[in-house]
């Protein structure tokens, strides 16, 4: 029996992806997100329970469901703002249990949030060098006495802002005070400080929120042209039902916290427990 | 809706900013040694020169945590004394070993600047992970802590090297031709005068550099940011409690510095000259200068130093610090006055506004 083992080498066993779906041309790479059985109690109440998502590598996924299924507190899981109290969150194939936001954030998920959070007092430029932070290597030390490599990277840092600025037009805005900002460039600003992080997977939380229908579909061509240039993967949550169509590839219906339907945007449109979901049963006659 | 954007000072302009701030520190040192030369400022103002700048570099630094870091800090004090006394034991102990006095000073304020620095480290380490008003009380308690402490430490000098007690002078064991540094309750006593108004200046200068550069540089975009909003500079991945921690450490450096040179200004200091209420003075200095006002430390802290010598001139002597306290109040209601605001700003910005309005 013990010769027959050694002659014979057991392989390791792995998980495989099980019923996620992802785009077809993702379908050979790892996903860079996966969650299995994700949940979350606060106190009594479930926000979140069994939550199964894969988003592919270059996916634009999204998020929907009505006010208070648990969207928000599904990034913030993910993110690690909250502790889930149960199930894995895997970000390109490495577990996150355990790890703090700090973590999370240096394994390359980056977020916008539903309330922005911009730091308000700070220049816009300085809002993208933020971004940038981890990927300046001086120290303290050589920031303090001036030395050669604080010159070289804050000049570089400078470049790269402006550029990132760019993809928003809003390189003129550089000097302007942040929290100063017409609504919809710091909801422009908050994605692209999230984008200088260098992320592999951009988490927007109601991106068009307080954008009138121009400014929507700008931003819905600057999601895909941010997903071709960078070669990310973007999840989002969005009330505008057009931009949610028209941009997602995959799409997760979130209802009192459960997920109670998955797949393409016409999959979503005909599905009777997306309907009842948001616009109630119809009485029986 | 006209929407009025604010414009930020670009990096260029904040180093021109930086360096006004210099000049104006040089430009005050040179007046004021053209004017002693010339007989016209009187001892007893003469005598505040020092204090001046120990405060000038006490604001500048308390800015530091709670201007840029945005942390309540009330323990100022305890680090100024933290510097003051290890200083005056360093200055001591160095006598033989670096004889010129200046030199003396300098590794006098390095060894103040070290002692304030481990202070801000054992401080801040565990409660910089805390958030909230938690930083208030801890550093409160500290200042008081660091008060007592050195109220019972006896602190002596001989051939042998430094002894120290907690008990009294006697349990010191000196050998003969010994000397205590740091009596108990006395404090230090018979200290060699080694401070000077150009040290007090260069350590502004020096403070000013450090304060200045860091805000403009990485750390310290990352420590602002950290004060403006945790929870996104934690979504970008800044590490915050170790940048919390760096500006906190650096303002307790400086504060020991800033000590060192006080002490080393008199012949003799009481740990209770760096009680409470001294940190609540250099945390007045900064809240009327402007959080994060770096020239705004440095006019408050002078200026509020000055100005009760100031008022013992006029005949005024039993309302002084009355009339102290009415001039705080009247800053107050000025600097948060709108009216008031519109017109400093068109004073020092008067072309910019213009032109925002014609836009």
């Amino acid at each position: 029996m013990s010769e027959q083992n050694k002659s014979y080498p057991k392989p390791k066993l792995v998980p495989v992806p099980s019923t996620n779906i992802v785009p077809e041309r993702d379908v050979d790479k790892r996903p860079i997100l996966e969650c299995r059985h994700l949940g979350v109690d606060f106190g009594g109440l479930t926000a979140v329970d069994d939550f199964n998502m894969a988003i592919g590598r270059t996916e634009i996924a999204g998020l929907i469901g009505p006010n208070g299924a648990g969207k928000t507190t599904v990034f913030n899981l993910l993110t690690k703002v909250y502790q889930p109290t149960r199930g894995t969150v895997m970000v390109d194939g490495r577990d996150t249990a355990g790890k703090n936001t700090i973590q999370v954030s240096h394994m390359g998920v980056a977020r916008t949030f539903q309330n922005i959070r911009l730091f308000g007092n700070l220049s816009v430029e300085d809002n993208v060098k933020i971004g940038l932070h981890n990927q300046m290597r001086y120290g303290t030390f050589s920031g303090i006495f001036r030395l050669p490599r604080y010159w070289k990277e804050e000049k570089v840092a400078r470049e790269r802002a402006l550029e990132l600025l760019s993809i928003f037009d809003m390189q003129d805005m550089a000097g302007h005070q942040a929290g100063s900002l017409p609504y919809g460039a710091q909801r422009r600003l908050e994605i692209v400080r999230a984008l200088a992080t260098n992320p592999s997977l951009l988490l927007l939380d109601e991106p068009a929120a307080g954008m009138n229908p121009s400014e929507t579909a700008e931003l819905m061509n600057n999601i895909r042209k941010i997903r071709d240039t960078f070669q990310i993967a973007i999840m989002l949550i969005e009330h505008d039902m057009n931009l949610v169509m028209g941009v997602c590839e995959g799409i997760c219906v979130l209802n009192f916290g459960r997920i109670i339907a998955k797949g393409t945007p016409d999959d979503i449109q005909a599905n009777p427990a997306v309907i009842e979901a948001y616009l109630g049963r119809r009485k029986e006659a | 809706m006209r929407v009025i954007l604010k414009n930020v000072e670009p990096a260029k302009k904040a180093s021109v900013n930086g360096f006004v701030n210099y000049a104006l520190v040089l430009m005050a040192y040179l007046l004021l040694q053209v004017l002693i030369g010339q007989g016209m400022v009187s001892n007893a103002m003469q005598s505040l020169l020092v204090p001046v700048c120990c405060y000038i570099v006490m604001a500048v630094s308390l800015n530091l945590v709670v201007g840029v870091s945005g942390e309540l800090s009330l323990g100022h004090g305890g680090f100024m004394s933290l510097g003051a006394f290890s200083g005056i034991v360093a200055a001591a102990a160095l006598q033989a070993a670096i004889p010129s006095a200046p030199l003396r000073l300098a590794a006098a304020m390095l060894v103040g600047a070290v002692a304030g620095a481990v202070g801000g480290v054992i401080i801040g380490v565990p409660v910089l992970r805390l958030r909230g008003d938690y930083l208030a009380i801890v550093t409160l308690a500290f200042g008081q802590i660091i008060q007592n402490i050195i109220m019972i430490l006896y602190v002596g000098i001989d051939a042998g090297g430094l002894h120290l007690s907690i008990k009294d002078e006697a349990s010191l064991h000196l050998a003969e031709g010994g000397v205590s540094i740091i009596k108990g309750p006395m404090g230090a006593v018979g200290v060699t005068k080694l401070a000077s108004f150009t040290a007090g200046t260069i350590l502004i200068l020096i403070t000013l550099a450090v304060v200045q550069n860091l805000v403009n540089s990485r750390a310290g975009r990352a420590i602002m940011a950290i004060r403006d909003n945790r929870i996104a500079a934690e979504s970008v991945g800044l590490p915050v409690t170790a940048y919390k921690l760096t500006a906190f450490v650096i303002s307790a450096a400086l504060a020991g510095a800033a000590g060192a040179l006080y002490g080393l200004n008199y012949s003799s200091t009481v740990s209770s000259k760096f009680d409470f209420n001294t940190s609540i003075l250099v945390l007045v200095f900064v809240v009327l200068g402007g959080l994060g006002s770096i020239r705004g430390s440095i006019i408050a802290a002078a200026l509020l130093t000055v100005l009760p010598e100031l008022l013992r001139g006029i005949n005024l002597k039993e309302y002084r610090m009355l009339l102290y306290a009415v001039i705080l109040i009247l800053v107050m209601l000025a600097t948060n006055s709108p009216a008031l605001q519109d017109l400093f700003h068109t004073l020092f910005h008067g072309k910019k506004k213009k032109e925002d309005a014609g836009k």
